[in-house]
């Protein structure tokens, strides 16, 4: 179906670049206000690396690099416990993992685009990224690759560069957030917010469920290995419910 | 730890988090997934989120992992309020306000 629409679309370039350019402005739109709780995590992020002893050049060459909050306070905690370098990075690695599920759940969608815009589109998938675009696409599947990619990076315009700067502002203010704010809670909630309206089956539900119980039962696990664990159990748990569920009605 | 050392740190984390983000994308890019794979793709954010979440609503960095009420409650009315009304803003919301009067009442 999408080729068959960029065939069409490249006949009429002006209407596709205005659906292009409409689909990129909802992408930032719709993603603006996750910036209440990407400012809030990317000042924490910025104080703990102050605390840490580290300068503006560290905090936000990690910011730039890894772009990925939870990880990197994982990180930058390890190195304050004086934890050994290949546990740092292989903490933080393990936190990430669950990235290659968001880029494999992807692929049905962005799959056909350009290499470079697909190596591009890498680099600036995040929780928020990911969650709002994979919610747009499931709801408009009508939607051209280019279209879904326009989406996708402007999202990536609405959240990725406040991540930069509020890293920087963090460090440079370098004065502690109280904690009577609650900010710490903040990305909890955001990802209780990207997967709540999702839970609309009951293999979703079930998925959701052992996701839950899982974290729990496995949190032994070294290398916070558990959430990986616990979300491939989730996974098996959301296509087997979806199997019975289709051999029941047929 | 020392500054090469931190360094050293950043450049792993961010190269490995790179190819852990461009693996499937990158590398399938067209080619049709099996459709098993497909089945227990379309589970991945109910299956990734909630398990990050848990252990974070339970046990909180800020209270020094111990149970806390009002954060208990803020983390049930955004996740009411998204499955409710489908919206992921309006759970923010709803999870936020609720944690700052939760915080007051139980604070």
């Amino acid at each position: 179906m999408d080729r068959a629409r960029n065939s069409v679309s490249r006949k009429a370039p002006v209407m596709s670049q205005n659906t292009t350019r409409s689909a990129f402005l909802a992408g930032f739109r719709q993603s603006l206000p996750f910036n209440l709780v990407v400012i809030p995590f990317a000042l924490l992020f910025g104080v703990l690396a102050h605390e840490t002893g580290w300068g503006v050049l560290q905090a936000i060459g990690m910011s730039l690099a890894v772009i990925a909050g939870a990880s990197q306070f994982a990180a930058l905690q390890l190195i304050n416990d004086n934890a050994p370098f290949i546990v740092v990075v292989l903490t933080g690695l393990a936190v990430n993992l669950r990235m290659a599920m968001y880029s494999a759940s992807l692929v049905p969608h962005l799959g056909a685009a350009p290499l470079w815009q697909r190596a591009l589109a890498a680099y600036a998938l995040t929780d928020q990224t990911y969650g709002v675009s994979l919610a747009r696409f499931t709801l408009h599947p009508e939607m051209s690759i280019r279209e879904r990619m326009a989406f996708f990076f402007g999202s990536v315009l609405a959240i990725c560069p406040l991540w930069y700067v509020f890293t920087i502002v963090g460090v440079v203010a370098g004065q502690a957030i109280p904690p009577e704010f609650g900010l710490d809670f903040a990305a909890p909630i955001t990802f209780i917010a990207l997967f709540a309206p999702m839970l609309r089956s009951l293999p979703h539900l079930a998925a959701a469920f052992v996701s839950v119980v899982a974290s729990l039962a496995l949190s032994f696990l070294p290398f916070n290995l558990w959430m990986i664990a616990a979300a491939c159990l989730a996974m098996a748990t959301g296509a087997l419910a979806e199997t019975l569920l289709e051999r029941r009605t047929s | 730890m020392s500054e090469s050392m931190i360094w050293g740190v950043i450049l792993c984390l961010g190269i490995g988090t790179y190819l852990i983000r461009f693996s499937f994308l990158g590398l399938i890019g067209d080619r049709d997934l099996p459709p098993l794979a497909n089945k227990l793709l379309r589970y991945v954010p109910v299956a990734v989120l909630p398990a990050i979440v848990t252990p974070l609503v339970l046990s909180p960095q800020a209270t020094g992992g111990d149970f806390d009420p009002a954060r208990a409650i803020a983390a049930l009315a955004a996740l009411a309020f998204g499955a409710w009304r489908r919206s992921v803003i309006g759970a923010i919301l709803a999870g936020m306000i609720t944690l700052y009067l939760g915080l007051w009442v139980f604070g």
